[in-house]
């Protein structure tokens, strides 16, 4: 597959591996920030090809993970409402919420649609006039075009039946988050290829400097992976602190102009929880005064107590990369893909999944 | 599909709960013309079943079909429900001979899409050369089902040279695939509320008994084990095999046989195509020796122009699948957790 098969060239992949054995001397530590980068790590197998110096840590770059369980729980509560037709991601529907996960809402009988955009919500919206449509607006910088899109669609169209009911979270701020924990020791970062492909770069260079920490804007292939960790090493082994672009392919300085027009036209900056982490300053989305007949929030006034999170469960600690997901307790115990205790076990992001899917590799012998 | 029936001309045009009644209307739907279009000397008697002889040991499979939508680009529930059942019979070493029929049809379906489906059934049923001889409709409710779901059951004949036995799985045998993986699902979802595709990815539903017919009269017992990997893909029915027995099996990432354009439709939607259905491919374990003649063997017939031999079973790793990445990157495959996409047979 074109753009495709050249990141997965195993001649290359071994070029950059030999690269880096050539220019690690020293450990380091480098967060690869999104949960689409992990998956590709592991299932490829990469972390172990990669020299014991270098120790990547998995970031909160996972959407489904990092929804504050009160949002799933009012949205299951949305979806039990007869009335409602309750629409989202797949990966959203198995996640426990406090007391079920969306897929046993569904089972009850409650109308739940996955979608694969927040677009055909709309179009629900128009051919279900009689009945409420919600979506369940989760996701980085990636997700907010279309999910923004939807809200001017629909105001355009004057729908009074559709809503979204938003968990819209931004990377640099939790970036700088995971750099202010004292607990955490990052050296170097692999920055998410495909926020920056909707925001562009400049936001990293503040965090850049105010860090001194080296940040590659990398992509999700292979080849990519490896470009990335090698361009990161280099920088620290030369004490360099530099913001660059691996994923120049696809991302421009500038990002994409258009949809962040639309997210700015929809959405505005605000403080936002994040599961297993807190709340952070200025890093989420919520929609703009004009469209607040669009926020599912609002237009049902859901009350529902705040609940702890399971005990065992250590979330946080792995969103943060304080811990690795087999130092958990639970990891393929109690806590598995079909009965999983944190959100990061059940999202095709989250590095509970990806080591329980692809690192099962202890009956490997050659 | 290519057999053109005209509709019948009747005084209805919605199926209704009266049409799966017994009575006046039940008869006049299936004089409609059903009887007419799956014509043989066992159905014609109308009796309650069908008395059949068979020379042979038997073997029997049946199965439910709940796709939606019932029609998709490469088929129809009609086709898929006669498929479905040949090509499990065909698995066991069978060679199927008689189908029943049975429907549970949603009120106010519309009888020309009921005709098309039972064109397709006809259709299928000629290609794979099996006989439906009895069968039985009912009508529920609006909403109590989704359109038409149709159980087939299949009784086929064992080919005498068969030994199709996951017992006699051992170390050094070969593993076929025998054609492009993940087609049928993805021809599924390409078609489900919202996801438009350019190209047309068209399900690879077909009859799969006149391919195994061929490979097991050539090789006979160096055949071990034969499966289809519809629901849960190859991956599952990989993982499955590892789990039942006491082997491993390693799978080289690469050399699974997948069309270009499906590959891409899975890399977009994030899907593994390794756990996508299919409805047009088994896979063969056979006799690591004859393994590379079978495979060519299979290439110079219908359906099996892509068959590939996409791994081996091993003696490390005992009960695990394997998938061996091009950069030698291994993961072991296991069982999904629920459906990638439900609804897809």
């Amino acid at each position: 597959m074109k753009y495709l098969d050249e990141f997965r060239d195993s001649t290359l992949l071994k070029e950059y591996l030999a690269e880096i054995k050539c220019t690690v001397t020293r450990p380091w530590s480098i967060m690869e920030v999104c949960g689409g980068q992990t998956h590709s790590l592991v299932k490829h197998g990469i972390l172990r090809l990669i020299p014991d110096y270098i120790n990547m840590i998995h970031g909160p770059g996972c959407p489904v993970c990092v929804t504050p369980l009160h949002l799933i729980d009012k949205a299951v509560h949305l979806a039990l409402d007869k009335n409602v037709i309750l629409c989202s991601f797949g990966d959203m529907l198995r996640v426990p919420g406090s007391e079920k996960s969306l897929l046993e809402a569904k089972a009850e009988g409650a109308d739940i649609r996955i979608l694969y955009s927040p677009l055909e919500a709309v179009r629900l919206a128009e051919n279900h006039p009689d009945r409420e449509i919600v979506f369940f607006a989760v996701g980085f910088e990636t997700t907010a075009p279309a999910n923004a899109m939807s809200v001017l669609q629909a105001a355009k169209l004057g729908l009074t039946n559709f809503s979204i009911l938003t968990s819209h979270v931004l990377v640099p701020p939790a970036m700088e988050a995971v750099l202010d924990d004292p607990e955490t020791k990052i050296d170097g970062f692999l920055a998410a290829g495909h926020v920056c492909s909707i925001m562009g770069i400049d936001e990293y260079y503040p965090i850049v400097e105010k860090f001194k920490v080296p940040i590659v804007v990398t992509g999700f292939e292979p080849v990519d992976l490896l470009h990335g960790i090698l361009m990161t090493v280099r920088q620290l082994e030369r004490g360099e602190y530099k913001l660059e672009n691996q994923y120049s392919r696809i991302v421009k300085d500038e990002g994409n102009v258009n949809a962040k027009k639309v997210i700015n036209d929809a959405f505005e900056i605000l403080d936002r929880e994040w599961r297993g982490i807190g709340t952070i300053p200025a890093s989420g989305y919520e929609l703009r005064k004009d469209f607040q007949a669009f926020d599912a929030n609002k237009k049902f006034n859901i009350d529902l107590p705040k609940v702890r999170e399971h005990e065992i469960c250590i979330a946080g600690d792995i969103l943060k990369g304080k811990k690795k997901p087999h130092q958990c307790e639970a990891f393929g115990k109690t806590c598995k893909p079909e009965t999983p205790l944190g959100a990061p076990m059940v999202s095709s992001e989250g590095a509970c999944a990806a080591y329980y899917h692809y690192s099962n590799q202890d009956a490997i012998t050659t | 599909m290519q057999l053109q029936c005209p509709l019948p001309k009747l005084d209805f045009e919605y199926i209704t709960l009266g049409h799966g009644s017994g009575g006046l209307l039940t008869h006049k739907l299936l004089e409609s013309g059903v009887f007419d279009l799956l014509s043989n000397e066992h159905l014609d008697k109308q009796d309650d079943g069908a008395f059949l002889t068979l020379k042979h040991e038997i073997a029997i499979t049946t199965d439910s079909f709940v796709i939606s939508p019932i029609f998709f680009p490469g088929g129809n529930i009609g086709e898929l429900s006669v498929f479905g059942t040949v090509n499990d019979l065909a698995m066991c070493g069978a060679d199927p001979k008689y189908l029943t029929l049975s429907f549970i049809i949603e009120e106010g379906l519309l009888f020309k899409e009921f005709w098309e489906v039972l064109v397709g059934i006809k259709w299928a049923a000629d290609k794979a050369n099996v006989k439906i001889v009895t069968g039985d409709t009912k009508v529920v409710d609006r909403g109590k089902a989704d359109k038409i779901f149709i159980n087939t059951t299949g009784i086929g004949e064992v080919h005498s040279n068969a030994k199709i036995d996951i017992n006699r799985i051992k170390v050094g045998d070969k593993i076929i695939c025998s054609g492009n993986v993940a087609t049928h699902g993805m021809a599924i979802m390409s078609v489900r509320e919202g996801l438009e595709f350019e190209s047309t990815i068209e399900s690879d539903t077909q009859e799969l008994n006149h391919l195994t017919a061929a490979l097991i009269k050539q090789y006979g017992s160096a055949i071990k084990f034969l499966r289809d990997p519809t629901r849960g893909g190859l991956g599952t029915i990989l993982a499955e095999i590892s789990k039942d027995t006491n082997v491993g099996i390693d799978v080289l990432h690469d050399s699974i046989p997948i069309d270009p354009l499906v590959f891409s439709a899975c890399e977009l939607l994030g899907l593994d195509p390794i756990y996508v259905a299919n409805e047009g491919i088994f896979i063969c374990i056979i006799d690591g020796q004859v393994a590379e003649d079978a495979t060519e063997f299979l290439q110079k017939l219908a359906y099996g122009e892509n068959a590939a031999i996409i791994g081996e079973i091993v003696e490390d790793h005992p009960n695990k699948t394997v998938l061996v990445s091009p950069i030698g990157g291994r993961r072991v495959i296991n069982l999904p957790v629920g459906e990638q996409l439900p609804r897809i047979c």
